[in-house]
């Protein structure tokens, strides 16, 4: 599971390098998004671009990366393709997370 | 045009599967938003025979078929693992996020996938086998791809 991480300003962002995040790889993710936000940064952003698939696991992760962070810190999302925006949606998952186009989006926002 | 395959069950095979099936329908013309959907709707069905009906260390065989059907995928997965609780396939209500973060759902999106994604699910134990059929719309039909 290839996650990189950057502290990018007020924020961590943590870059999915995988084209799938599956019943295969869901455990993995999670666990590496855990070591990866045991720094303690407020704000993270998951970038999920090269993410072309994700299933109800993958999406369980996700959620299960988030309630990691516990009640003050957040994790956003940015990136998604339309696939994984498609879950997202259905699962009612986007009135959860806030959802960012592209990490551009994210800088806009928070560090204008 | 149909398509038709068997493979041992395990999260791998799985994935090793859906790329089959996603090469054999972009072949037939099915579109990418398509084969997106039919790809979702499939690891959802598969995956779910891999950990509920064959389960931890027990593995077996799952057959696949798919043929291009009118507007829409007819798909028949099958399996010789244990039936589904009640024969009967849960309703896949959506997941309940009128809650507090900590409490939000890891899980139970699969069927509310499935049940969302496809029309006529059908489940039938025989012969010791589960047999699953179901639809997944098109939304264009296949063999158009140039456009």
């Amino acid at each position: 599971m290839n996650l990189e991480s950057k502290e990018n300003g007020d924020f961590q962002v943590i870059a999915v390098h995988e084209p799938r995040i599956d019943a295969a790889a869901a455990i993995r993710f999670k666990d590496r998004m855990r070591e990866l936000t045991a720094g303690g940064a407020p704000h993270v952003v998951l970038e999920l671009s090269e993410v072309e698939f994700i299933d109800s696991s993958g999406l369980g992760a996700i959620v299960a990366a988030m309630k990691q962070l516990g009640a003050t810190r957040r994790l956003d999302l940015a990136g998604l393709t339309p696939t994984v925006d498609r879950v997202f949606r259905l699962t009612r998952m986007d009135s959860v997370f806030t959802i960012h186009d592209s990490l551009a989006e994210v800088r806009a926002v928070y560090s204008g | 045009m149909s398509i038709r395959f068997a493979f041992v069950s395990g999260e791998s095979e799985v994935r090793q599967a859906l790329r089959h099936l996603r090469q054999e329908l972009d072949q037939m013309g099915i579109g990418d938003e398509d084969l997106g959907l039919a790809e979702l709707v499939l690891g959802e069905v598969l995956n779910n025979v891999v950990e509920h009906a064959y389960g931890e260390g027990k593995d077996g065989r799952i057959r696949l078929t798919c043929r291009a059907s009118g507007d829409a995928l007819a798909f028949c997965v099958c399996d010789t693992g244990r039936p589904l609780p009640g024969l009967v396939p849960p309703p896949g209500l959506p997941p309940d996020l009128d809650c507090a973060r900590e409490d939000l759902p890891e899980g139970g999106f699969g069927w509310f996938l499935v049940r969302s994604l496809t029309s006529g699910l059908t489940y039938a134990r025989r012969l010791g086998c589960n047999v699953r059929r179901f639809r997944v719309p098109l939304s264009r039909p296949p063999g158009r791809a140039e456009g």
